[in-house]
């Protein structure tokens, strides 16, 4: 059987067991819909949270960006698991008292106004769109390998998938689903995993084995990786080559986003007690913890190996020849991957090898001189492919293979399509129902989630196209939009008494608009590719990138917040007794759903 | 009023106990894994130093353990103030 049949074999067999669990706990009304996490055990609701909130940034990107750069990407893996911190000391257990569904609700009510509940619905709108862009980006990369087609073609196949899923219900909210998916993601990631840090270290466990003996030469890994990427020009694994400051606030824009992002604390909401929120908050962070103590082993034996395959003499020996890669079975997956776009390789120097070496270093210039290399000849590795590619690059069975295109589909369609939900109810209900049009009716409600919906993945696929970044990267930006819009606003709304209904919006607002114009002034106005006055290699502000601007965007939201509020009437006293109720867990009764 | 006092009482403390959790949230992170890896490089752990431990493994241990903590605390405190649930 050919590796495609077993590819459909595993992705069909994935979809029909979620279909299946969906029929099966079907929920009748939209009540039993929004109520789907409570009689739900904590354990479970973090299983499901975990799921909804694993993207394709977490699967299919992380684990490439950490094994181009090294140590200085260790931010993606402390910024989204510090984050639930925030979140369970910060906010969980308090929005849970508060008893009410969503984020602007919440933001509405303790603001007292319904202007501070717009512009939280237009900031979840704008970080919403820029995070589907990055799934999009990640779409195409599982849909163009698992279909053998370029990767314009799989993004555009799968944002008719995407679409088709969202529209039929998205199985959101079937809670049973979502730990369905689970179960195939943490599978299709650690399965591979442990595979490859058996065939490196021995240690059946890859968290370990990354800090384990690399067997083939009885170095420590880590430093067999470090002396291998240093031999051709690259920074050493392990060591810090980027700018300190940004590097903390990107981890911090990270953490504060992770802790503003709607459609993950809404979970927090559902729970039956404040208690519970407590808890599942640490439940959701134990089953994300587990493929963010994989991916760092995931990225540095990725990159042992494929350094290896591309030298299979040593560093200093003679570089895979071009015949080898073209015959040899364990390089069919370069064949594979070259139909995508996103890997190349070129005889530069028409010698018969593919010499892959970092053409930037100096050093290297000199030894590229004397052995007549003519620049990097690996010309093209999309790090977006690494997780995907890792089975074959490793030599795995064809089953493991199938798993992890079943696995990378399942984290960004399911994130898509619940994005994509989020966007078209922000819209419809909370936009032009509680807006524009409140007379609308049902039907002309559904209709316009509908247009909504469709309008958000044309945009994201446009944009997809000519992503601002690697998925990872383009999600960066969502959580910095977050980070600097939403979450200073919930923060304050329940430590402090004092923020008002002028300060929450004014703080709000600058945030969202300082943090959106520093993005598009280096991604591009809308991210509409050259249209940007800077460049993430040479920042406006001194070292930090677009990526990190997210945490200064917070700090001059919450300064906006109380100066203006400091200036202005303080709150009516039953807001600030609104406050104080909610900090204590006594007489949280169940959620009510304001439909 | 002796209810409000209480409840002020309940505040206090829960704010003592983030202020404790995120000082040791940041220094794991933000100290331990970037700005005071330096000061640990001395420290070796397979092939590498603790600070690189820290930044790709040991601050998400730390995150786990602090989330439970401090579930674990403020009900006991929900308990202690006459503040909890039920």
């Amino acid at each position: 059987m050919d590796q495609f049949t077993v590819n459909l074999i595993f992705v069909g067999a994935s979809f029909a067991l979620y279909i299946g669990i969906a029929i099966w706990a079907r929920a009748g009304s939209t009540s039993d819909f929004y109520a789907a996490g409570r009689g739900v055990h904590p354990v479970t609701n973090g299983m499901a949270t975990a799921a909804d909130w694993m993207s394709a940034a977490s699967f299919i990107s992380m684990a490439g960006l950490i094994a181009f750069t090294g140590y200085d990407n260790s931010t993606f893996l402390m910024g989204w698991t510090g984050g639930y911190v925030l979140l369970a000391l910060l906010l969980a257990p308090y929005l849970r008292k508060f008893g009410k569904f969503t984020v602007s609700e919440f933001i509405g009510d303790r603001f007292y106004s319904q202007t501070a509940r717009m512009v939280a619905v237009i900031c979840l709108i704008v970080a919403s769109t820029t995070y589907v862009i990055g799934q999009m980006t990640g779409v195409g990369v599982a849909f163009g390998r698992f279909l053998e087609v370029d990767n314009t073609t799989g993004l555009l196949i799968g944002a008719c998938v995407v679409f088709a899923y969202a529209v039929f219900g998205g199985m959101k909210g079937v809670t049973y689903t979502q730990v369905a998916q689970y179960c195939v993601l943490i599978m299709a990631y650690t399965i591979p995993a442990i595979f490859i840090s058996l065939q490196l270290t021995g240690n059946p466990i890859p968290a370990l084995g990354l800090f384990g003996e690399h067997q083939a030469s009885g170095e420590p890994l880590l430093a067999k990786l470090d002396q291998i990427v240093t031999e051709l020009g690259f920074n050493a694994y392990t060591a810090h080559h980027g700018d300190t400051l940004n590097m903390v606030l990107f981890t911090l824009s990270l953490m504060i986003g992770t802790a503003g992002l709607p459609h993950v604390i809404m979970r927090f909401f559902t729970v039956p007690r404040v208690a519970d929120a407590r808890w599942s908050a640490g439940w959701t962070l134990v089953f994300i913890a587990l493929l963010y103590l994989t991916a760092p082993a995931v990225g540095a034996m990725a990159r042992l190996n494929i350094t290896e395959l591309m030298w299979p003499n040593g560093t200093n020996g003679e570089a895979v020849s071009v015949e080898q890669i073209a015959n040899a079975p364990e390089y069919d997956w370069m064949a594979t991957w070259e139909q995508t776009g996103l890997l190349g390789w070129e005889d530069k120097n028409g010698d018969g090898r593919i010499q892959y070496y970092n053409d930037a270093d100096a050093d290297m210039q000199q030894v590229a001189a004397e052995r007549g290399w003519e620049g990097n000849e690996l010309t093209n590795f999309n790090r977006d492919i690494l997780v995907l590619a890792n089975p074959e690059i490793a030599n795995l069975p064809g089953w493991v293979i199938g798993l992890v295109a079943a696995g990378g589909l399942a984290a960004a369609l399911s994130t898509a399509a619940g994005l994509l939900l989020a966007i078209s109810s922000a819209v419809s209900h909370d936009l032009i129902k509680g807006a524009i049009n409140p007379g609308i009716s049902e039907k002309g409600e559904l209709m316009s989630a509908r247009v909504a919906m469709a309008v958000a993945i044309a945009v994201a696929t446009y944009l997809g196209l000519n992503p601002p970044g690697f998925a990872a990267q383009t999600v960066a930006l969502a959580f910095g939009i977050a980070a600097a819009s939403i979450f200073p606003a919930l923060m304050m709304g329940i430590f402090s008494t004092r923020i008002n209904n002028s300060g929450a919006v004014a703080g709000m607002l600058a945030g969202l608009l300082v943090t959106v114009i520093y993005i598009f002034l280096h991604k591009g106005w809308f991210f509409i590719p050259d249209t940007n006055t800077f460049t993430d290699a040479d920042p406006l502000l001194g070292p930090i990138k677009s990526t990190s601007f997210g945490a200064v965007g917070a700090m001059i939201n919450f300064i906006t917040a109380y100066v203006v509020a400091g200036m202005t009437k303080e709150p009516p006293e039953e807001i600030q007794d609104m406050v104080e109720s909610i900090r204590v867990p006594r007489g949280a009764g169940a959620a009510a759903a304001d439909h | 009023m002796r209810k409000e006092s209480k409840d002020a009482a309940y505040w206090k403390a829960n704010i003592r106990l983030i202020g404790i959790s995120l000082v040791i949230w940041a220094l794991v992170s933000f100290g331990f894994g970037i700005l005071l890896r330096p000061m640990l490089s001395g420290i070796a752990v397979g092939g590498t130093d603790l600070g690189f431990w820290f930044a790709q493994q040991g601050s998400i241990l730390v995150f786990l353990a602090l989330i439970f903590f401090y579930a674990w605390r403020m009900n006991k405190l929900d308990a202690q103030h006459g503040v909890n649930e039920e």
